[in-house]
């Protein structure tokens, strides 16, 4: 019961946070000189009609106060306006954000996976040259800008052929078969996947392994050594539980690196995402739709980071003691 | 303080490559006008695209000979299709050292003619190709170094005054505007940094001077990154404000400014350079995206970052691989600014073993 109190009073607190972002977010649109409404007014294929529902509903013609509270009203109800060619942006939001939530949570169970146990054994072989080795390799992963890497295997793939060039599923993808169309998905998320993977693995291998170096110097650790318990009882049971606590608070920063660095990624690989759509809109000057992709990132950032904490109550419980 | 950081970095192996890649970086880009044999807007239009020029020293008949170069003449391949590009052996182009070229004016005060190297009037010389335009990819990589170069340190000089300051009043006067403030932080940490990056590049108007530009993007940058320093700043502020000096500065009417200021703040000193140090890569990073995308520094201008935008396009990464040239430079220092960070953080926080 005590847990769920908890986890209720976690959700109440981001709702002021959802509103100031989304008040810094309104206003810095705002501060654009451009005309929300110049794209859908120069596009012939939208009648005046349209045009003339977006300006009542953004309440352009009021001061900026109320067109916030217009605009917010609208985006509770789910209105989030048409994009300059028409479209619905509900509509685009939806056909987008389970791609980039795909690609981000494919990264983050392979980062994990290959990360936690690299930092271990970089803890436990402190100093010694595999440990050395890693902290090399680590670092070359940290300083590759992701959208040179993603050029960089773009050429490789044309190259060789073994690899689709961008996108997200082959032109006849509608007549393939279900096991063919989860092929042919996996089949071009290799590349953004192995470019965000190298990215991010280094980040995470560091922090476990500083967290492992922490752990292991610690007196319970000794005690266990002490008391004559097998080394790998004493790393993978007594150690390792403490040392992944820390990593689970990570976990929501590391989904905002990724939601940053999956925008170039997916840019350079034509991949149909929310960092891309972001981008376009922003080229475009879409207000509708940056609106609503800002937000939604927000939204996806901060529902990362609740999900986050509420795995770290039920791992650690000293949390909820001293709440 | 800064001198022993030094002479520790010195001794670590990598730190010291480090140290001295990044040395050879910044002379070179500081003599950027005199090393380049083009100046930062020469183009020559019928030259779009050219190989890297072939240097020899060893002439027709086998002898050695002073360093000389041949011009590159384009032709269309009438069979295949293609433009190719020929060396003209008709004509040599000797190197000179030292010798009058195109007039520059150095550190953008003192005019002067002189170059690192040049070759005679009508030869060219590319050491590194040239770009769509014709210009030389070698001096804008100097040029352009300059501004990707220096955009990360000029942020964290605006950055991190506002972020310290930030931290240290929401820190020591707490309660209430403590929470408030640290709301702020937390909505601005909860938009994906590079979509507000782009978002508020992208609403910069577009008559600016590249001045302007520059110093907006300087501080585009810096409105990124504060929150999450601030945050630090703040939890080591809690936890030394209590402590008896505080209370004795408190007891004889230091005004709260002061304290926080000259007592509390400096105690962040060795957190500050770690951070900093680590901190520089990723504002390099940001601007070369930023610039990749379009929404950063704007041609003419160079900037490592824009002139990768080339490499957006098949045919340039395919065919003309000497365009990604500005990619690994920026990997090249990037990873030197993060070794040294390590080092550093290393030396000032033996405990931490985070590398």
């Amino acid at each position: 019961m005590e847990l769920f109190k908890y986890i209720f009073k976690r959700i109440i607190q981001t709702i002021p946070l959802l509103i100031i972002v989304s008040l810094i977010s309104f206003f810095i649109i705002r501060l654009s000189p451009v005309d929300p409404l110049a794209e859908l007014k120069l596009n012939p294929s939208i009648s005046p009609e349209t045009v003339e529902k977006e300006r009542q509903r953004l309440g352009l013609d009021k001061p900026v106060i109320i067109q916030y509270g217009k605009w917010a009203f609208s985006f509770i109800k789910g209105d989030l306006g048409v994009t300059s060619t028409g479209e619905k942006v509900s509509q685009k939001l939806k056909e987008r954000i389970p791609n980039t939530l795909l690609l981000t949570s494919i990264v983050i169970f392979l980062t994990w996976l290959v990360g936690v146990p690299l930092g271990i054994i970089a803890a436990v072989k402190w100093k010694t040259p595999i440990d050395r080795i890693l902290t090399v390799l680590t670092s070359i992963g940290m300083a590759i800008p992701s959208f040179f890497f993603a050029v960089l295997l773009l050429l490789f793939a044309v190259k060789t052929g073994w690899f689709p060039i961008g996108g997200l599923t082959s032109p006849n993808f509608s007549d393939l078969s279900f096991g063919g169309k989860f092929i042919d998905i996996a089949y071009h998320l290799v590349l953004p996947v192995f470019v965000l993977f190298t990215i991010s693995l280094a980040g995470l291998q560091r922090q476990m392994r500083a967290n492992m170096l922490d752990v292991l110097d610690s007196d319970y650790v000794k005690f266990a050594r002490a008391k004559g318990l097998p080394e790998s009882v004493v790393i993978y049971k007594h150690a390792l539980r403490n040392a992944v606590n820390p990593m689970i608070t990570l976990l929501g920063f590391e989904f905002a690196g990724l939601l940053s660095g999956a925008a170039l990624t997916e840019y350079v690989f034509q991949y149909p995402g929310l960092g891309r759509l972001i981008l376009e809109a922003v080229l475009k000057s879409d207000i509708n739709l940056v609106m609503a992709s800002l937000m939604m990132g927000a939204v996806m950032l901060i529902l990362g980071n609740l999900i986050a904490d509420i795995l770290l109550i039920i791992t650690d419980p000293r949390i909820r003691v001293k709440s | 303080m800064i001198k022993d950081i030094f002479k520790q970095l010195w001794k670590d192996k990598f730190a010291r490559i480090a140290l001295l890649v990044l040395g050879v970086i910044y002379i070179a880009l500081f003599l950027a006008d005199f090393i380049a044999p083009y100046t930062k807007d020469f183009s020559d239009r019928t030259m779009a695209y050219v190989p890297p020029s072939k240097l020899f020293t060893i002439d027709e008949n086998g002898k050695l000979s002073k360093p000389y170069t041949y011009n590159y003449v384009r032709e269309f391949d009438k069979n295949n299709l293609e433009i190719k590009y020929r060396l003209d052996r008709s004509k040599k182009h000797y190197i000179k050292f030292f010798s009058k070229g195109q007039p520059y004016k150095f550190l953008g005060l003192i005019p002067m003619k002189r170059h690192l190297f040049t070759t005679d009037r009508d030869g060219r010389i590319f050491l590194l190709g040239t770009d769509i335009n014709g210009r030389d990819v070698f001096s804008r990589l100097l040029f352009g170094g300059r501004i990707s170069m220096t955009i990360g340190f000029l942020a964290l000089f605006v950055l991190f005054p506002i972020g310290l300051l930030f931290g240290g009043i929401s820190g020591y006067i707490g309660g209430r505007v403590d929470s408030i403030m640290m709301r702020f932080a937390e909505a601005i940490m909860s938009i994906p940094s590079f979509y507000l990056l782009i978002i508020l590049a992208s609403i910069l108007p577009s008559g600016m001077t590249s001045t302007q530009r520059f110093m907006l993007i300087v501080i585009i940058l810096a409105l990124i990154g504060w929150a999450g320093f601030a945050r630090v700043v703040r939890g080591m502020v809690l936890s030394v404000k209590n402590q008896e000096y505080i209370q004795a500065a408190q007891s004889i009417g230091a005004s709260k400014m002061r304290i926080i200021t000259k007592h509390l703040l400096p105690q962040t000193t060795s957190f500050v350079i770690v951070a900093m140090t680590l901190s520089v890569p990723s504002y390099i990073l940001s601007e070369s995206g930023l610039s990749f995308l379009g929404l950063g520094i704007q041609q003419p201008d160079a900037s490592w970052g824009n002139m990768l935008k080339e490499a957006q396009e098949f045919t340039n990464i395919l065919y003309r691989p000497w365009l990604l040239t500005p990619g690994f430079l920026i990997f090249v220092s990037v990873l030197a600014f993060n070794l040294i960070g390590d080092t550093i953080r290393d030396i000032l926080d033996p405990k931490s073993k985070v590398r």
